[in-house]
């Protein structure tokens, strides 16, 4: 194994060495790479039985659309699911992470997740890292103590809410909630009201777009409904189909088999455990 | 007015000069007006409140006006460029009376007036600080345009100024419809306000609202929204984990 150019920071972290030799270039004027952002409406309410979290499908790379559908709901435990905005990466890693600590915690204490488990290891995180890991995320789910919501932000703050919104397209998202949610939801009335903030979202935030997902979380149940809405098909599609030039012909088919093909039957004991 | 280009080498003092003579930040600014058209003619919504950067400095600030008989405008951004406006607007409706032929500027006419104001200012870096929302019925006509402080100005059916982009063009988007009736428009428009009140931290919660139709324009007194509170989060944000 060689050894690498940059050295490994000592206790884990970022190491900010590079910084000055970065504005030097950037002063120079090379353009530093752009990362992959969610843009971004995130949504999530508390109805009746439990949690609805919404999200957007659109991911950008400055003012172009990444990945037309993406998923944005990450999955953290059977009973808690985790919206992102920000960074993609990100969001991404320390929902991913988080995930696998809850779920060897679960092997540990035999128990269900908790919901403010989720909620102090990821604030714990990113307060650590002072806002550098960019995830805006909206953390839903329902335990022992019943249904929970919370926001947390790139610093690390958290708020647990009936409602909350997050990304460049929460503005759009909260309007609709502020003046259309009330407490005791049903089930279709909740998810209707997600629709409508997320379509908000989509249709007048330009980072937002593509399709719906929404993920419906009660008591010792989940449902994750991934494109529950589809508004931004594609308008015209020709209806004769496409066709393709003639295929080449197919003048001679020959196997020939490289090896002796051998058959192993199982003889003797089974393996030692 | 001088206006000098501001260079490098120490004009110090000849700098500072110039710079006072222009519009460089808001200082008493009046937050988001949002209007509609409807059934009968316009109507137009904005809170009274005047702040001072952060703090909520005036509670009394009548933000839309009359002009002439067939106009409204409302306004968001520096107050006192605001009352500027209306001198402007003052000093051209007197000269209209003086013709004394019975003839007044309708609301394109003065919609396209302060369309040039603006961008005019706009050009020699001093700007009018204020987004103008300007709505008006004359011959059975309804109109309704925007004007920005750069000089960009349009006409629509709905529109909003400052957080009312984000937070009310939504939900007018959703909601509005061609054949509003009165009460149908002021409850859309108080929906769109109370979201304001609570999402934007410059709004206060005593607003007016002014109607404009064939008849004339009426403002109306000003007035307080019901707010809700009493969500269960809110009352008990830590159940299931006392003491966090």
């Amino acid at each position: 194994m060689s050894q690498s150019a940059v050295d490994v920071p000592p206790k884990g972290g970022f190491s900010f060495d590079l910084c000055k030799r970065n504005d030097m270039l950037t002063q120079k004027g090379l353009k530093a790479p752009s990362f992959l952002k969610t843009g971004t409406t995130i949504v999530g309410l508390i109805f009746k039985d439990g949690v609805i979290l919404g999200a957007d499908t659109r991911a950008t790379e400055g003012p172009i659309v990444a990945d037309k559908n993406c998923e944005k709901i990450h999955y953290m435990a059977p009973n808690i699911y985790c919206c992102g905005a920000g960074t993609a990466a990100d969001t991404e890693a320390v929902t991913d992470m988080v995930s696998s600590q809850l779920r060897l915690h679960r092997y540990q204490t035999s128990r269900d997740s908790r919901i403010i488990t989720a909620l102090t290891l990821l604030k714990k995180h990113l307060f650590s890292y002072q806002g550098h890991v960019s995830a805006a995320l909206v953390l839903g789910g329902v335990d022992i103590t019943g249904p929970h919501l919370h926001t947390i932000y790139p610093h690390g703050s958290t708020d647990t809410l009936p409602f909350a919104t997050m990304g460049s397209g929460s503005l759009a998202a909260m309007s609709v909630f502020e003046a259309k949610y009330k407490e005791g939801l049903t089930r279709d009335e909740g998810i209707k009201l997600v629709a409508e903030a997320i379509c908000s979202g989509i249709f007048n935030d330009l980072g937002s777009g593509s399709n719906v997902d929404i993920c419906v979380i009660t008591k010792g149940n989940n449902e994750y409904l991934r494109n529950y809405m589809e508004p931004n098909p594609r308008t015209y599609v020709s209806s004769k189909g496409y066709s393709f030039t003639k295929k080449t012909e197919v003048l001679l088919t020959k196997i020939t088999p490289l090896l002796e093909r051998v058959e192993i039957t199982e003889v003797g004991e089974a393996m030692e455990e | 007015m001088t206006f000098t280009i501001p260079i490098e080498n120490g004009n110090g003092v000849k700098d500072a000069e110039a710079d006072s003579q222009r519009t460089l930040y808001p200082y008493v600014t009046g937050t988001s007006v949002v209007a509609i058209k409807y059934k009968d003619g316009i109507l137009m919504a904005s809170d009274m409140g005047g702040s001072y950067g952060s703090t909520l400095r005036y509670k009394n600030i009548e933000r839309m006006k009359a002009i002439g008989k067939h106009s409204l405008l409302g306004a968001s951004g520096e107050i006192s460029d605001f009352q500027e406006i209306l001198r402007y607007l003052d000093e051209l409706t007197l000269n209209d009376n003086m013709w004394d032929d019975g003839n007044s500027l309708g609301p394109k006419e003065v919609h396209n007036y302060l369309t040039r104001v603006m961008y005019n200012r706009r050009n020699k870096f001093n700007p009018l600080w204020n987004t103008l929302v300007l709505g008006g019925v004359k011959n059975g006509e309804k109109y309704l345009g925007m004007v920005s402080m750069i000089g960009v100005s349009f006409e629509d059916n709905h529109v909003a100024t400052g957080f009312g982009n984000h937070l009310a063009r939504p939900i007018l988007r959703d909601e509005w419809r061609e054949d509003l009736s009165f009460e149908e428009g002021v409850k859309l428009l108080e929906k769109c306000m109370r979201v304001l009140l609570y999402r934007d931290r410059s709004a206060i919660n005593k607003l007016q609202i002014a109607k404009m139709t064939e008849e004339g324009v009426t403002v109306s007194e000003p007035y307080s929204l019901k707010t809700f509170w009493e969500f269960k989060a809110f009352t008990n944000p830590t159940v299931g984990a006392e003491g966090s």
